[in-house]
């Protein structure tokens, strides 16, 4: 464990980036979990005569068409832009890493059923599949965050496959077999434990991809709607103020969007290094 | 391995597609009636009468079992028909055939550009570690991926459009001013130039460009994290320690040699990179209201109308099936390795 | 001392006094320090060691092609009249190729796997002006058949994979071989290949050596092999040249204790370095502080005397060379 805590000190100082990333990803929980109590104004409180105000020293990011204050919107959209992707990373975890420790621990019939499935799935554009099953499922929030996690959920069952195809047959796997330990029991003490620091990192590179994605729902319409403050909605509802140089409306919270993509990439890296330091990049 | 093998491998490989195509075919079939309540009142939308949901409902047939209706489903996919979009009483079919060229002319253009600029800056990075290219490269690879596709569009029509005042409105594929070009291909620029048409073919290239550079920057960061991949780890294989110890020329070794083996990893990527684009192109088509399949796909699910929408899914499906098909058929063209070991 | 040696020959590959090392993140890599080697033309010299000794790394920075973390220190390099060290990159590519070349072990991944062998021995002959584009193809042949391959005309057009590892390393001789250099550098020729195939290589490489008079450096962690086929053995122990003499004296009379621990660990032929067991220790760690002798951990002779002077040169016998404070 020492062995960990010197690494993870090499990562962090070798890496000042990570601790950057590390830094922004408690400014985001901390909006996420206090920003409603924290923000200036109330993110809701439309106002016609503070219609479309470039930002300025009351409002840091300007205020909307209908005068409601940008910067409190884009704090307090945090809680919900990372809830949907956390539950959507979160089902995608768990559904993928098991159904991919079975195809990978049982092979045959299971292993050809699982991988089918994330065949079919992979043979969507990804994006496109998400538009449509939320067509198909109803235009709500719900169903966004089903549509994120069945479009990541090929990633965690082809590497949780990976991972536990090869510990198989390793070592303690077979010790514990002799010891007179059922199959299923080894799979989910023995070796599913073991695939979750690579796993891991996934979920961190993959929390990245699932807000965009969210966002780009949300962006078109789907999923979250007005007057919900959501980085996605608050960008396409600010778009058509760009070409009239109100540009406060959609930047800051593309921004908002970006930094919070950037802080789970950045942390996705940092990780792998942590836990994989040969596969740095 | 001669040519009968590389035939009978490709033949092999457009057989793996079959399933592809069977697994999009029931997923779709499945998105058709997994609709909430009656699928029939959905299909027909908000406008119908009962007598056309009853119309709806035996074409679709839904009145008989499953089985029966996903052969139904199947059976009418196989006649190419699609359906009935409600909000433009057009064919699906016809709507995406008319409107594919305009999202294709869009994707083909961003993936030169992304292949472009990608590949000359892997390249750089790998054969120069911690240059600044390599710098670059590693901010381009890392920020790319964390931009929103939207809002990269939004802030390219900000600052070249509003303020700058280069490009010109983003509304679509012509300025008003200009006529369509007559359709032979389908892509203004390459009608117009057929048509010795420079000025409408420079018009509809300005539209082009901020859209497609928008689409590019996003697919460029996996190809360029890939090809800098790949090309350090050819780079450190032990040929390429060979040709240098022939004496060969340091662009021999790295275009002739290193790249060309660098080049079947980024192939496979490739595959990546057309689902990220045939998925952003939708945002793209958003932002700068380009009359392609995507903003047709917008338009149809904002009025529920649901024969476009699956129609949508499934043309793009079979169109990524397709591109991967083509990026397996070009990989066992190249690489003499490739069934081998069959 | 050099003077004393054959003051007439001119050898054709001389490195004097030679010192590199790797700039890595955990620190600087001394990988080779002051080391001098000399091989004439005609002669075949074995550098033998263990894997890490230095024996690749001195045969890289011969040819130029030294990894860019490595960094000469000190030392001079002259090939053939030309100084390695100060050339340009244009020059040294000329060079290669075409007055020195290098073959490797592994020679199934060693040549590109998606060019046919013929088009990659074209490309060499090519960039040096031996062929054209009309008798490309048949000088291609002509040096498939200096190594004696079956049926050159059909090889021509094969992948290195349609190959056995013999048949790829006698392309990669055909390759190092094309523009007739004078210099030929085999690091590990026949590592991974069986045995009968070894001692075929080994055959052709002493052949084309001896026909052509050229001077063939052979690496190698196989003493017996190295005993058979070079005239002069030079022995590598962590970056240091530990004693250098013909074949002969040094295995009738080797004087460094580690060239006789390798004597001894190699008993009759076929033994090879990697199953020593009776050196004790492995090579010492080549980051930061050495004492000047780097066997003084692995050493049973060693005393205090090792720890305090610097190593230094000793002709124990006419062209014997010994590295050591107490030799045998």
């Amino acid at each position: 464990m020492s062995e960990f805590f010197k690494h993870l000190r090499y990562v962090l100082t070798e890496n000042p980036v990570t601790l950057i990333a590390g830094t922004m990803f408690v400014l985001l929980v901390i909006a996420a979990f206090i920003g409603p109590s924290i923000v200036p104004y109330d993110p809701m409180a439309s106002s016609a005569s503070q219609s479309l105000k470039p930002p300025s020293w009351e409002h840091w990011f300007g205020t909307d068409q209908l005068g409601r204050d940008v910067f409190s919107r884009i704090v307090v959209a945090t809680r919900l832009d990372l809830a949907i992707a956390v539950s959507a990373v979160a089902i995608s975890f768990i559904f993928g890493s098991v159904l991919g420790s079975l195809a990978g621990f049982f092979g045959g019939w299971a292993d050809r059923i699982v991988g089918r499935i994330t065949d079919t799935i992979m043979a969507f554009p990804l994006f496109v599949l998400a538009m449509g099953i939320v067509a198909a499922l109803g235009n709500s929030v719900e169903n966004i965050v089903y549509a994120t996690a069945i479009i990541n959920l090929p990633f965690y069952a082809r590497m949780s496959r990976t991972e536990v195809n090869i510990r198989r047959s390793a070592d303690f796997v077979l010790a514990a077999r002799l010891a007179g330990n059922s199959s299923l029991r080894l799979l989910a003490t023995q070796i599913y434990p073991n695939t979750l620091p690579p796993l891991m990192v996934q979920v961190s590179l993959n929390m990245g991809w699932a807000i965009l994605n969210a966002a780009g729902l949300s962006f078109i319409g789907l999923g979250v709607r007005p007057p919900t403050a959501e980085w996605g909605i608050m960008v396409a509802e600010g778009a058509g103020y760009i070409v009239s140089g109100e540009w406060w409306l959609a930047i800051f919270p593309g921004l908002a969007l970006m930094l919070a993509v950037f802080t789970f990439n950045l942390l996705g890296d940092g990780l792998r290094d942590l836990i994989d330091p040969r596969r740095r990049t | 391995m001669n040519r009968n093998d590389k035939l009978r491998i490709i033949f092999g490989r457009l057989m793996q597609a079959i399933p592809s195509i069977i697994g999009i075919i029931i997923v779709t079939f499945i998105l058709t009636r997994a609709l909430p309540g009656d699928p029939a009142v959905y299909f027909a939308g908000p406008a119908a009468t009962e007598k056309s949901i009853q119309e709806v409902r035996v074409s679709l047939g839904l009145d008989k079992g499953w089985l029966e209706q996903f052969w139904i489903y199947a059976t009418s996919l196989a006649t190419g028909d699609l359906g009935v979009s409600v909000s433009t009483g057009l064919s699906v079919k016809e709507e995406l055939i008319r409107r594919l060229p305009a999202s294709l002319e869009l994707t083909f253009l961003a993936l030169i550009f992304s292949v472009g600029v990608a590949l000359p800056l892997g390249i750089a990075a790998a054969t120069r570690p911690n240059s600044w290219v390599d710098q670059l490269c590693r901010l381009v690879v890392t920020a790319g991926v964390s931009l929103p596709v939207f809002f990269t569009g939004l802030f390219m029509v900000y600052l070249f459009y509003y303020i700058l005042g280069i490009a010109p409105a983003p509304l679509g594929r012509l300025d008003i001013i200009y006529l369509s070009p007559p359709t032979v291909t389908g892509f203004y620029t390459i009608d117009a130039l057929l048509d010795g048409d420079f000025e409408t073919f420079g018009a509809a290239f300005r539209q082009l460009i901020l859209p497609a550079i928008t689409l590019g920057i996003f697919t460029l960061a996996p190809l360029a994290r890939m090809t800098r991949g790949a090309m350090l780890q050819v780079l450190s294989s032990d040929f390429i320690r060979t040709a240098r110890a022939s004496g060969l020329k340091r662009s021999t070794v790295l275009y002739s040699y290193a790249f060309r083996n660098a080049l079947l990893p980024i192939l496979t990527t490739l595959g990546m990179v057309f689902s990220f684009m045939l998925g952003s192109n939708v945002l793209v088509e958003k932002v700068f209201a380009w009359p392609g399949i995507g903003s047709f796909a917008i338009e149809a699910l904002i009025v529920s109308d649901y024969a476009a929408v699956q129609g949508f899914v499934l043309a793009m499906a079979i169109l990524y099936v397709l591109l991967n098909l083509t990026i397996d058929i070009v990989y066992t063209l190249v690489d003499p390795r490739v069934g081998l070991e069959s | 001392m050099k003077e004393k040696r054959m003051p007439d020959a001119f050898p054709l590959l001389d490195i004097k006094n030679l010192s590199v090392e790797f700039r890595t993140r955990s620190g600087v890599v001394k990988a080779l320090e002051n080391v001098s080697l000399e091989v004439l033309r005609g002669e075949i010299v074995g550098i033998v060691g263990e894997s890490g000794s230095g024996k690749s790394v001195s045969a890289l920075t011969a040819m130029g092609i030294l990894d860019p973390a490595g960094h000469v220190t000190a030392g001079s390099i002259s090939l053939g009249g030309l100084d390695v060290l100060g050339a340009s990159e244009a020059v040294l590519q000329t060079m290669r190729g075409q007055q020195a070349s290098m073959i490797f072990q592994s020679p199934r991944t060693s040549l590109n796997p998606i060019r046919t062998v013929g088009k990659q021995i074209g490309d060499v002959l090519h960039r040096h002006n031996m062929a054209n584009r009309q008798n490309l193809r048949e000088m291609v042949i002509k040096a498939l058949k200096t190594v004696r391959i079956p049926d050159p005309d059909r090889r021509f057009d094969a992948y290195p994979f349609e190959m056995s590892g013999g048949m790829c390393q006698r392309i990669m001789i055909a390759m190092a071989l094309a523009c007739s250099p004078e210099l030929l550098i085999a690091d590990e020729p026949t590592t991974g290949l069986d045995v009968t195939t070894q001692a075929a290589i080994m055959d052709l490489i002493r052949d084309l050596s001896r026909e052509r008079n050229m001077a063939t450096v052979l690496i190698t962690h196989d003493l017996a092999m190295a005993a058979d086929y070079c005239d002069r053995i030079i022995v590598m122990h962590a970056g240091h040249v530990v004693e250098s003499g013909t074949s002969r004296d040094l295995f009738l009379s080797p004087r460094h204790p580690y060239t006789a621990k390798l004597m001894k660990a190699t008993p009759n032929g076929g033994g090879s370095l990697d199953d020593i067991a009776s050196i004790p220790g492995g090579l010492p760690d080549l980051r930061g502080e050495l004492p000047p002798c780097r066997f003084s951990g692995r050493c049973e002779r060693h005393e205090a005397i090792c720890d305090s002077s610097a190593l230094i040169a000793k002709e124990v016998s006419p062209d014997h060379f010994v590295n050591c404070q107490r030799p045998l």
